[in-house]
């Protein structure tokens, strides 16, 4: 039963977003170098470590599937980095209109964090052709799952190459974002981290649990022999 | 505007807070905006689950129906 | 020798012999390679490199030749049922991913060994930053095998095969490049070859080529099941 503990999930979201919301403009204080800019490191930040997050948590998904052999495992997989893309394209937005706010340009490549993230999203970005070009299901699964497992490896090495990469070219100018953050700053911080990581788990739930009714109406056909509605996704693992 | 861009140490100096507050807002949108989106796809999802429910629900009555007519005959 | 060994060493020479008996993938490759720094040359409108220029311009280069071999890799193995072999064949079946990966190794280095004495004699200055690049030739060239063994095999059994390769591999070698570009620049330097960082960006080098062997390696089994 996926949709059980969804309401009480969502309320926590709500309540959570809600709470980081107001300590972000009224709570936190105004940072010395960007101003207000800086606000929007609360929304960018906690979004792209819980889409990171997220692709490694696809990734033990998947080393389940391949030990079990049981394709709810490549549904979780599968649900888990779709969530996570997701998020991705809010990370390169809000994180474009941050680069522009801050630096006057839309994209920036002396930041590390931003630029390591774009290169694991153009891998993700490749998981769904990449499934709908194996036609046989069973096989996507397996290899959906090899796949999962392989950029799940890669991303923590990807990220710590990229870094390498720019740590002598510009000093991090956003070091203070991570680095020596104020109480109230942390505060605020470690709040909109949890109001996203809700958000992910709750997304991620809704999903499953849409797919699970979706797998439930195909089982409930098949047990009257009634006829087979349209055409179903060549790509998104059903749930029964 | 101009002493303010002195004193900062590297980077960009810090936007007035009106510029800044339409990037700001800017951000926010495009989050609250992806969120909808995503509601309004899970919301088409569920409308068709309901279509075909209605339809086998619907299917098993007329079977129901059929098969007492049956048992009758 | 256990039976794996044997094995290993069997399909190795099969793909060994194999290539120089019909030279499919290595000619090709060459040219592609040489015929690219060409169009470098004209693109970039300068005969003479040095630095980043003369790093990016060879790796970025080897990159697409080698894709055009990874693309290949599997071919024989899926028309000629190598795959329903070495199922049931009573032997670790990774066996066939390590053999593969030694042959893709060995064709990256043949390419090398052509393509990289015809870069120097095109645009470099100074060829004394040469011989240091080999140890980072291996060691990318390792990762490449590892990565792009893995992707061919998953390729091969779809449609779209050749797309495919270049879409799923490329973001998953930007470590490999990061590294083997960070090494190589310092090398090819225009005022001769420095060594800046040279040990760091190997160990990255040798970090992604065991992460990478290590992963292929575990879930090759998992690919082959029918």
């Amino acid at each position: 039963m996926y949709g059980k503990g969804l309401r009480p999930l969502s309320i926590a979201t709500v309540a959570m977003l809600a709470l980081s919301l107001s300590l972000v403009f009224f709570y936190a204080p105004l940072d010395a170098d960007q101003g207000f800019v800086q606000k929007i490191f609360y929304l960018h930040v906690p979004l792209a470590i819980v889409a990171l997050i997220g692709f490694v948590i696809g990734g033990i998904f998947a080393i389940a599937h391949l030990r079990t052999d049981n394709r709810k495992w490549d549904a979780y997989s599968y649900v888990a980095i779709h969530i996570s893309v997701i998020f991705g394209v809010a990370v390169l937005i809000t994180g474009g209109i941050w680069a522009k706010a801050s630096w006057g340009h839309w994209w920036v490549w002396d930041e590390p964090t931003l630029v390591s993230f774009l290169i694991v999203f153009l891998l993700y970005a490749t998981y769904y052709p990449f499934r709908y070009a194996i036609e046989d299901r069973d096989r996507q699964a397996r290899y959906a799952s090899v796949f999962a497992i392989t950029a799940g490896a890669f991303v923590p090495l990807n990220f710590m190459a990229v870094r390498m990469a720019e740590s002598l070219v510009h000093p991090r100018t956003f070091a203070t974002a991570n680095g020596g953050l104020p109480g109230e700053m942390m505060f605020t911080f470690l709040c909109s981290l949890a109001a996203m990581a809700l958000l992910w788990t709750t997304l991620v739930k809704f999903e499953l649990t849409a797919k699970s009714a979706s797998g439930q109406v195909k089982r409930l056909r098949r047990a009257l022999d009634a006829p087979v509605s349209g055409g179903s996704s060549r790509i998104a693992p059903e749930v029964s | 505007m101009l002493e303010l861009a002195a004193i900062l140490p590297l980077g960009a100096p810090a936007l007035p807070l009106d510029e800044a507050g339409k990037y700001v807002a800017g951000a926010y949108i495009v989050f609250v905006v992806l969120l909808v989106v995503y509601v309004a796809i899970m919301a088409a999802k569920v409308q068709r689950i309901e279509r075909e429910l209605r339809e086998v629900a619907s299917f098993a009555e007329q079977r129901k129906g059929a098969d007492r007519e049956e048992v009758n005959a | 020798m256990t039976p794996s060994r044997t094995a290993f060493a069997a399909i190795l020479a099969k793909d060994l012999r194999s290539e120089l008996r019909t030279l499919q993938s290595l000619p090709a490759m060459a040219l592609f390679a040489v015929t690219t720094f060409v169009i470098f040359r004209f693109g970039l409108d300068r005969t003479s490199l040095s630095g980043s220029l003369a790093s990016g311009v060879l790796w970025a280069t080897l990159l697409f030749a080698a894709v055009l071999g990874i693309n290949r890799l599997f071919v024989a193995e899926r028309e000629e049922g190598g795959f329903d072999a070495i199922r049931l064949a009573p032997i670790d079946r990774s066996v066939l991913f390590a053999a593969k990966v030694s042959a893709l190794l060995v064709y990256l280095l043949a390419l090398e060994l052509v393509t990289v004495p015809i870069f120097a004699i095109f645009f470099l200055d100074d060829a004394a930053g040469l011989g240091p690049l080999l140890a980072v030739l291996l060691l990318a060239d390792l990762g490449l095998a590892a990565t792009g063994t893995l992707i061919s095999s998953m390729a091969v059994n779809s449609r779209a095969r050749d797309l495919l390769v270049p879409l799923v591999l490329l973001p998953l070698v930007v470590p490999l490049m990061i590294g083997a570009t960070g090494a190589t620049e310092p090398l090819l330097a225009a005022g001769g070859p420095s060594y800046d960082r040279f040990g760091t960006w190997l160990m990255v080098l040798g970090l992604y080529d065991l992460i990478f062997g290590l992963v292929g390696y575990a879930v090759f089994d998992f690919l082959l099941e029918d």
